[in-house]
């Protein structure tokens, strides 16, 4: 079975892909807005869902106890940062921080829509403040800092705030001696913010470096998907980089390399796996065992 | 470089290419019919010179665009073989093979010895092939790498020269990992202890090049473009459409001008009137110019302090709000 390829470009454009994450159905479901008079009369637990790959069958909140991991074929559904936050801090306590910087559109750019609207609609409706949201709490009573993406805020993308929130959050970790987690999920650079975002790699690479003299470590977790600038920075640049299975991750997305090459591209292609063979990637963890998994790591680091 | 009779033109250059028909027209009569045209012909070649400062004046950023890819503008090799002597052209990754794209070796500039690398573009069909249209594979990038590191061993300086429609977005550039090339060449030239100066002298497109482009000084040249995307691909993404690349263009303020005004880049070095592919001579000897001098002004400073600035410097980029 070729699967379709997968194509992060409306995503990235702000309008909402194929696939959307499930974080973006669940706020929505508790904001009221999903228009589908089957979905308006379900609540999120009575909510039946089907997995995209094996079409298994199951109860959201069956999904959700699971870690929105298919119980039967193990796919890894795509969750936002609350999700992330809950699962890995212990008792689900953490501290948000610098959640008050904001996106602005200082160029005026304009495309189909004008950024700030775009701005406009996005905070709306997903109660995000931008693509990344930073927080400190415990995994396993080991002191962390995550910094963790939200696919449903344009894509991802990497513009201003994510580069701004991942340097205070380096800086936090050196003033607090804390490791740094970076949870990548993300189609690329946000265009409508030019060369500032482009700008972005650079400014996050040389906090790392800061974070790297500081002998802390760094941790780049990939899920799906995760393209372009931030695999073209930070995303590879962990002292162990991991990955969910099965997530896509590249530098070029699928359908650019399809249109250059104008071959099809082979079966299991810019997988976890596929990076993990080529020497990309650390190793590959399922996200039941990502929090056990990590604190053995910092357990290791600091005896 | 192109003599008059076979230079190539942009449509808006066509104003000059009539003028140089003129000139070959009275040169042919004054052969043939032995009349003396001096006059003429020196009148038309100061006229040549307003058009091309004319034209230049008032360009759109797609006219930019068209510019830096000009089939005459100059590629790296060109600058090094007219600033630089006894260039010593050092090749491979050390690992997978010889990119083309990515050249780079020591040379002597202005008496010194520097590190130059840059993207190289072909100068014919066959050669733009081989080049792989100034697209870099990730063995491209790390071939950069090791002479960067080649030339803090040494304590040389690092000049890398800028022109590329991007890294190579192929199936074996992802195998070899092109993502974390250039993420290793970013985080590499952040921490370089020697002077690092990087211009576009072409095209500056994403992540193929950041790949070469963090320093303690980045220029761009007068008619060149610098930003996440190409006008072309934002186009198809954003405008779903192929056909607004001039759109995207003037809204992604690609433009020399433009990034300077933003303190993205630290200076603009100008170009002779037209562009640089109306000398070669000219442009090579204004970069060079530019070049000593900074260099000179960077080499002043420790090599710590001139890393922290420089990571200060990337640190300071980029626009938000603070909100309760
Ligand atoms: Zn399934």
């Amino acid at each position: 079975m070729a699967k379709q390829v997968e194509d992060f470009d409306a995503n990235l454009a702000g309008e909402e892909g194929k696939e959307s994450t499930k974080t973006g159905w669940f706020r929505r479901i508790r904001k009221g807005i999903l228009t589908s008079t089957h979905e308006k009369k379900e609540t999120p637990e009575g909510l039946w869902t089907k997995c995209p790959q094996c079409n298994h069958i199951c109860t959201a909140s069956d999904l959700r106890d699971n870690l929105f991991v298919c119980p039967n074929c193990n796919y890894h559904h795509r969750i936002g940062s609350e999700e992330y936050f809950n699962t890995l801090f212990d008792n689900s306590e953490y501290t948000e921080l610098f959640d008050n910087i904001r996106s602005k559109d200082f160029l005026e750019f304009t495309d189909l829509k004008p950024y700030k609207k775009r701005l406009e609609e996005t905070w709306s409706k997903t109660d995000l403040k931008d693509s990344m949201r930073v927080a400190a709490g415990k995994i396993k009573d080991h002191g962390v800092v995550i910094a963790c993406m939200d696919f449903e805020f344009i894509g991802g993308s990497l513009g201003s705030v994510m580069g701004e929130k991942f340097s205070r959050a380096v800086d936090y970790c050196i003033e607090h001696r804390l490791p740094f987690i970076v949870i990548s999920k993300s189609g690329g650079a946000r265009m409508m913010e030019s060369a500032f975002s482009l700008m972005q790699l650079a400014k996050t690479s040389g906090k790392l470096s800061q974070l790297s003299d500081a002998g802390l470590p760094y941790i780049s977790l990939l899920t799906d998907p995760t393209f372009g600038g931030i695999s073209a920075s930070f995303g590879m640049l962990g002292d162990l980089n991991i990955a969910e299975p099965g997530a896509l991750i590249g530098f070029a997305g699928p359908r650019v390399i399809k249109e250059t090459i104008k071959k099809d591209l082979p079966e299991g292609f810019q997988r976890s796996e596929f990076l993990l063979e080529h020497g990309f990637l650390d190793f590959i963890i399922d996200r039941k065992e990502m929090k056990d998994k990590l604190a053995t790591v910092f357990t290791m680091f600091e005896n | 470089m192109p003599t008059d009779a076979n230079r190539q033109f942009l449509d808006f250059e066509k104003p000059i290419k009539d003028l140089i028909d003129e000139i070959e027209h009275l040169k042919k009569s004054s052969e043939t019919k032995k009349i003396d045209h001096s006059t003429g012909i020196r009148q038309l070649e100061e006229l040549i010179i307003e058009k091309r400062k004319e034209i230049t004046l008032n360009l759109s950023s797609w006219q930019r665009v068209q510019l830096s890819r000009h089939p005459d503008r100059p590629y790296t090799m060109k600058y090094i073989e007219k600033m630089t002597d006894s260039f010593l052209e050092l090749y491979g990754d050390r690992n997978v093979k010889d990119d083309k794209a990515m050249v780079g070796g020591f040379a002597q500039l202005g008496g010194e010895t520097v590190m130059i690398i840059g993207q190289q573009k072909g100068i014919n069909t066959k050669m733009r092939q081989m080049r792989n249209f100034g697209m870099a594979n990730p063995e491209g990038y790390r071939k950069a790498l090791r002479l960067m590191k080649l030339a803090e061993k040494f304590n040389k300086p690092v000049i890398t020269l800028i022109d590329t429609p991007g890294a190579f977005p192929g199936l074996e550039a992802e195998e070899r990992g092109q993502g974390e090339a250039i993420a290793r060449n970013i985080y590499e030239m952040m921490r370089l202890k020697v002077p690092v100066i990087c211009v576009v002298i072409g095209e500056g497109a994403s992540g193929g090049a950041m790949g070469i482009g963090v320093g303690d000084r980045v220029f761009m040249m007068e008619n060149t473009w610098y930003t996440v995307i190409s006008p072309e691909s934002c186009s198809s993404i954003l405008w779903r459409s192929w056909e607004k690349k001039e759109v995207a263009a003037e809204q992604l303020r690609l433009t020399a001008e433009k990034m300077l005004g933003f303190g993205l880049i630290d200076g603009i070095i100008p170009e002779p009137v037209g562009g640089a592919h109306w000398s070669y001579d000219e442009a090579a000897t204004i970069l060079k110019d530019y070049l000593i001098d900074v260099l000179k002004e960077l080499k002043q400073e420790p090599a710590e302090q001139r890393v922290s600035k420089r990571i200060e410097k990337f640190g300071k980029m980029g626009f938000w709000e603070e909100v309760n």
